[in-house]
């Protein structure tokens, strides 16, 4: 039988809603219940990782199901060598974030309803292929993350949440208008209107209107992201979320800004892509370094940790903006790593709190005499998240390293720095943790339950396979990536027209008009 | 020998099936004094049913597209836009039924009202004569500023009065657009205003003052800025079951008017009034959200987020011909389901009258009463656009319009006032579900008003899935025929 399996793995978390709200469930049940579902929908997205053909490049597993006709909308999703490893890597971290949040107890149905319809969108948004859809998805993250942060926040939750909202909610205002602007592209040129991204990359789009529009997208990806200097409120939103909420932040929605960087802005802008590449290279670089100063500031360890993703994802941007199929590699790899070394890292602090009930490194230390297990889960994630060769984030780093030294050495060598600051504040941090004398308050904390234990073990697993054995991963990765930076190398840049670079096209307002009375009716 | 003309019927069926009704239950309220209401509600919706019942059976009208000596039209909008009408106003009947019950100033004259109210509306969407059209304005304005002011409380009778004064002086407006047409044109056909104005034997500047002066009419019925003053203050004065009624019912019937008089009578000078309301469209837009922000009464703060809506379907409209209609269209389907909906919610955490309307007695809803925070966050979430409910395909298919029709800066500035717009429908959302009660008062929790407000629940829902459900029917319906 011919089994739609996306479509099964998008929207069987979807189905656990209508359970948690009809079934008066105890919060055990639900807990329960959530975590089955979210298992159940790994198993899917592991067959689907089974029936992926490695070496093929373009979309597979495609299904297309008109959504609305007169409209040119229609519901399709498919999957490649980039979404395939997100994917995998929602599926995995979602039991994760819910075994992380045993101890909710306030309104636990609500909180295992929204964790699931997150795993929804998340999922659909690495799967659409329909622009329109790809963006439905996208914005549906925004009230569950939104309610996560807001209801099972801590103290300052309110102001993180609405600060969240309207950042990426302004961020992808700019997106629909970008969306219909192309729809209404492919309906003057093809005749009939499509959101279809296959269709929409034969478009031809004048160099000026292919920049504005790159812009457009660019700004509600690179808020996701988030790109210095749109990254305010992530650690705001990352401090105030519950554990769950962190995880589910930064390892899963994140990724979706560089993803659809490279899927969208990549594919279809590919001549401003070139353009803006060094701009973007800089503000990147400048993440990398500026996020791992100020972690090594903060007091507050989950504060640090978040800052810690500024710069991780610094080095996502630079990969995908190096144009070379070392740097994408690696720049998708960095986000799954991220995705598993932060998620971990989150997943330590929160144990820390439920215990502690502080975040303040200056009331911590010498935890790891009463909580060894815990101080051994930190210190791996620690080690990973700065890089050391044998475990997960080596490998992406050292592939955006060698990429941007092909595209540009200042700046590859500047990111360098940042790896070295990594270490710096990821270990004095353990060290202010977990090292030196015991305080009295701390005496005889409980360490890992059974349920944590069984959380962590698998994301260790994964971190040291994929660190000492990352073929597996870049093998499937790899065709994408070359056919994307083919695809963008043979563009030129287009140097005519508007002199002077970055600077000119700022101002140019009057030369899009112009182009776009020409186009229009 | 004198040629009478035709008398089809059928066409204005739906009308007076209503008006029948209504008559039949204001006698009956009169002579029965004992009559239980509920019976007049089951007969007020069984003629509303039968009104929607004959208005499907035009859709496949084979005669010629006017009937009665060219005064109605007859084609698929009118039926769909009579069915869009008829459904809010069985809505809107089951709920003002509940609140004056349980205000305790149940009346039999509500459903007549209502109901007449209901038919002017349905006359205004089909007129094909501007005369028609008047005097269907004045069928639907007349109830609705009575129905405004039945209650005693003082707002109310306050908000009664100001709805007639200004309202009468926007029908003087109308009325002298109506004269200018004609002066243009030598009649107030819709069909002879097109030909004349199209082969140059009507007076254009005639008829584009005609175009300005009725643009203010219709601008007044839909609450477009600048024509929006007296929203606020009739949205919050009246009995919040007639505010439901009216901010659905009337934006639809002002806006179906509007296309048909536009689109038919004054196409060839769709020049001219293309940048008419690409301006009250932006401004109703920027306005009606960033005023939003300051209100502190849910009542107002909806009455604004109307007047913004208002510019959202005018967006649409500047697209002329089919492509507008069906968007601007769809905008209504998804905006009357919506609102309907949202000031349901707020009639029943009032409980009894016309209490708890500010914000901030909707802290901590989420707790004293899941089910109606749920609705209202559904119903403010499609009011935000915001996917997968159907205000968001609403708003994309406006905006594709308008792109297509080259009025791309106006979906920037569309999308900019929905990012404002945004804040003030999460401040609510916020409330209900981060805050701390601050009153222990228990939302009304009959069970008919919650059922009644399942079905645009389940319409935003459904509709914001499959949008596809109803699209091929508004294409069909897009197609105005004279």
């Amino acid at each position: 039988m011919n089994v739609p399996w996306l479509t099964v793995l998008i929207f069987l978390p979807l189905v656990g809603l209508p359970v948690l709200a009809l079934w008066r469930a105890s919060d055990a049940h639900a807990r329960v219940f959530a975590l089955v579902v979210s298992v159940a929908d790994l198993l899917v997205a592991l067959r689907v990782l089974g029936a992926f053909e490695p070496s093929a490049t373009g979309y597979q597993l495609v299904e297309q199901v008109d959504w609305v006709r007169s409209a040119g909308l229609s519901y399709l999703v498919g999957v490649d060598g980039f979404s395939i490893w997100l994917v995998v890597l929602t599926a995995f971290m979602t039991p994760l974030a819910i075994l992380s949040s045993w101890g909710v107890t306030h309104r636990v149905r609500l909180f295992m309803a929204l964790t699931l319809l997150l795993e929804t969108a998340i999922l659909g948004s690495f799967l659409a292929l329909d622009l329109l859809l790809f963006f439905v998805f996208f914005e549906a993250l925004l009230v569950p993350m939104f309610l996560m942060i807001g209801v099972w926040g801590s103290a300052r939750r309110i102001y993180a949440s609405v600060k969240f909202f309207l950042y990426t909610m302004a961020g992808s205002a700019f997106l629909l208008l970008g969306i219909v602007f192309l729809w209404f592209q492919t309906s003057q040129q093809f005749g009939q209107g499509s959101f279809d991204i296959r269709r929409m990359e034969e478009l031809s789009l004048a160099t000026t209107t292919q920049r504005w529009l790159f812009v457009a997208f660019f700004v509600a990806f690179a808020v996701k992201v988030p790109l210095f200097p749109l990254h305010t409120w992530l650690p705001d939103a990352h401090t105030e979320a519950p554990t769950n909420g962190s995880i589910i932040l930064a390892a899963l929605l994140l990724k979706a800004g560089p993803y659809g960087l490279l899927r969208f802005n990549l594919d279809l802008f590919p001549e401003a892509s070139r353009y803006f590449a060094d701009a973007v290279g800089l503000l990147a670089v400048i993440g990398i370094v500026y996020g791992a100063v100020v972690a090594m500031m903060q007091t507050d360890v989950k504060r640090l940790v978040a800052y810690s993703s500024v710069s991780h994802m610094g080095f996502v941007m630079l990969g995908i903006f190096t144009f070379t199929v070392e740097g994408t590699s690696g720049a998708v790899m960095q986000m799954v790593n991220h995705g598993l070394s932060t998620g971990l890292l989150f997943f330590a602090v929160g144990m820390l709190y439920e215990r502690t009930h502080t975040r303040d490194i200056g009331e911590m230390g010498g935890l790891a005499k009463a909580t060894p297990w815990i101080a051994a889960t930190f210190l791996v994630a620690s080690l990973s998240s700065i890089g050391l060769p044998g475990l997960n984030n080596f490998v992406g780093e050292f592939l955006v390293i060698l990429g941007s030294f092909d595209a540009d050495r200042v700046l590859g060598s500047v990111a360098v720095v940042g790896i070295v600051l990594a270490a710096i504040y990821m270990l004095w941090a353990y060290q202010r943790t977990f090292q030196g004398p015991e305080t009295e308050r701390h005496r005889g904390l409980i360490d890992m339950v059974p349920r944590e234990i069984a959380a962590v073990v698998p994301v260790v697993a994964a971190m040291l396979v994929l660190g000492v054995f990352p073929k597996v991963a870049l093998d499937r990765i790899e065709p994408s990536s070359q056919s994307v930076v083919a695809w963008v190398d043979s563009v030129e840049v287009d140097q005519t027209g508007l002199p002077g670079g970055l600077r000119a096209d700022v101002v140019p307002g009057a030369a899009l008009g112009q182009e776009l009375a020409e186009g229009a009716p | 020998m004198i040629q009478t003309p035709s008398v089809q019927l059928e066409a204005i069926w739906p009308e007076l099936f209503l008006v029948g009704t209504g008559i039949v239950v204001l006698l009956a309220g009169v002579l029965f004094r004992r009559i239980e209401r509920v019976s007049l509600l089951l007969f007020s919706l069984a003629g509303v049913a039968g009104a929607a019942a004959t208005s499907i059976r035009l859709w496949d009208w084979e005669g010629a597209p006017t009937a009665l000596a060219g005064s109605v039209s007859v084609d698929r909008f009118g039926v769909v836009v009579r069915l869009v009408i008829l459904g809010t106003a069985a809505i809107g009947l089951v709920l003002a039924h509940h609140y004056f019950e349980r205000s305790g100033e149940g009346r039999s004259e509500l459903y007549a009202l209502l109901l007449f109210a209901t038919a002017g509306m349905t006359l205004f969407a089909v007129s094909a004569d501007l005369i028609v059209a008047f005097l269907a304005l004045e069928i639907l304005s007349l109830p609705l500023y009575v129905l405004t002011g039945l209650s005693s409380r003082l707002g109310s009778i306050e908000a009664a009065m100001k709805y007639f004064l200004l309202g009468a002086f926007s029908s003087a407006f109308f009325l002298f657009g109506v004269a200018m047409a004609y002066g243009s044109a030598g009649s107030t056909r819709l069909s002879a205003i097109a030909e004349a104005l199209g082969g140059r034997t009507g007076s254009v500047a005639l008829g584009v003052a005609a175009v300005g002066l009725l643009t203010v009419g219709f601008a007044f019925k839909v609450s477009a800025v600048p024509f929006h003053m007296w929203t606020p203050d009739v949205y919050q004065g009246a009995p919040t079951a007639v505010t439901a009624f009216m901010s659905a019912g009337t934006k639809v019937a002002a806006f179906a008017a509007l296309m048909r008089v536009f689109n038919v009578a004054f196409q060839p000078l769709a020049w001219d009034w293309q940048p008419l309301l690409w301006v009250l469209a932006a401004i109703s837009m920027v306005a009606g959200s960033v005023l939003a922000i300051a209100q502190t009464d849910i009542k107002r703060m909806l009455a604004y987020s109307g007047i913004s809506h208002a510019g959202f379907v005018l967006l649409g409209l500047t697209a002329p011909g089919e492509v507008g209609i069906s968007a601007a269209l769809f905008y209504l389907v998804a905006y009357s389901a919506t609102v309907i909906g949202a000031f349901g919610v707020v009639m029943l955490v009032s409980s009894r009258g016309e209490r708890l309307t500010t914000l901030s007695s909707y802290a901590g809803l989420a707790r004293r009463s899941p089910v109606l925070a749920g609705l209202l966050s559904l119903f403010l979430l499609s009011l935000a656009g915001i996917p997968p409910t159907v205000g968001f395909v609403a708003k994309v298919r406006v905006f594709q319009a308008a792109t297509e029709a080259g009025f791309w800066p106006l979906t920037l500035i569309g999308v900019l006032a929905s990012v404002v717009a945004a804040f003030f429908y999460l401040r609510v959302i916020v409330l209900m579900f981060m805050r701390d009660p601050e009153e222990d008062t228990v939302p009304d929790d009959t069970l008919l008003p919650r059922l009644t407000l399942a079905i645009p629940a389940a319409l935003v829902l459904v509709l914001g899935v499959f949008p596809g459900l109803i699209a091929g029917f508004l294409d069909q319906a897009a197609v105005l025929r004279w």
